[in-house]
């Protein structure tokens, strides 16, 4: 067995956004409410997506990274309208 | 000529336009199953309304990897007329078959009404039967129609006349209150470069009787039909 496969599962932890220039209608409704709620400190919320994907076994970091940055743009994201973020945690 | 309406997990006007086209188009046609690569004996191909998915995702999303997409790129790409109503234009819009996206609409609801849409453009293979600036009175069904693209592809579509229908009211005029979704410049369907791809958000396939409020959608099944045999 080589060392270097690693003993945990890679997970990647990719966050889907709106950009900036896009309306986005559900975060003023909530905003809209929290406001109502008296969350006077508030002053926008936007709303995004979370996805948690769990690699197989021997998943190095960097395949981990790279596999989910493709999957992101390619699939979980529509790079028209959303930005994403991937961070790999063990 | 022979037309396809292609059936995804999700699908609900699949039926409509299948009428549609046996009814009033009078033409053979068949259902294609999602699954299916095989488009080799249709003439044009409708991608129909629905909830492909259950909208999973994003609206569109996931029908873009089914198998049946890979054909419908090649099929368009050679020429042949592809039809995007609704769910279909979102699913043309991710596929990439089209420029922009279709997000929530402006004020989030689901909106199922009817609505007024200017013709803008008839030099198109589904629109030469139509007058430019006539009105259209045709129910639309969606959440996510609320057309966005950037700048420069806003720019393209003008330049090349690719926005083929906006929202209007009864005069045809664009105002404020006649746009349901929140759409850029009030677009309601627009076309690819080559004009051989449409994606429209109101419903021709459902304005074609009379007895369920319109029957103007059938021009545009008209003009399909009409490309088709001047072609043959």
């Amino acid at each position: 067995m080589s060392l270097a496969v690693p003993k945990h599962k890679m997970k990647a932890k990719v966050y889907v956004t709106l950009k900036p220039s896009v309306l986005d209608p559900q975060g003023k409704a909530i905003k809209h409410s929290v406001q109502l709620l008296g969350f006077e400190s508030v002053s926008d919320i936007r709303q995004g997506k979370y996805f948690e994907v769990a690699m197989g076994n021997g998943v190095t970091e960097e395949k981990a990274r790279d596999e989910a940055t493709r999957l992101a743009h390619e699939v979980l994201s529509n790079p028209i309208i959303e930005d994403f973020r991937v961070e790999i945690e063990e | 000529m022979k037309f396809g309406v292609i059936v995804f997990p999700g699908s609900n006007c699949d039926h409509d336009a299948y009428h549609v086209i046996s009814k009033h188009v009078g033409q053979p046609v068949d259902f294609i199953w999602h699954r299916e690569t095989d488009l080799s004996t249709y003439d044009a191909v409708i991608i129909p309304g629905g909830f492909s998915y259950g909208d999973y995702l994003r609206a569109g999303a996931l029908a873009r990897f089914s198998p049946v997409m890979n054909s419908v790129k090649e099929f368009a790409a050679k020429g042949n007329l592809v039809l995007g109503i609704c769910n279909g234009f979102q699913i043309l819009c991710e596929a990439g078959l089209l420029p922009g996206a279709l997000i929530r609409n402006r004020d989030l609801h689901f909106i199922c009404d009817y609505v007024d849409v200017r013709v803008e453009n008839t030099d198109t293979p589904f629109t030469h039967e139509l007058k430019v600036g006539s009105v259209l009175r045709m129910p639309i069904a969606h959440a996510e129609g609320n057309y966005v693209c950037d700048d420069d592809t806003f720019a393209e579509l003008q330049r090349d006349r690719r926005i083929i229908m906006r929202y209007c009211d009864a005069n045809g005029e664009t105002t404020e209150a006649s746009n349901p979704n929140g759409s850029r410049d009030h677009i309601a369907g627009i076309c690819n470069r080559a004009r051989n791809v449409m994606g429209l958000m109101p419903h021709p396939e459902r304005a074609c009787e009379d007895l369920l409020g319109s029957s103007d959608g059938r021009e545009v099944f008209r003009s399909l039909a009409g490309t088709l045999a001047a072609a043959a």
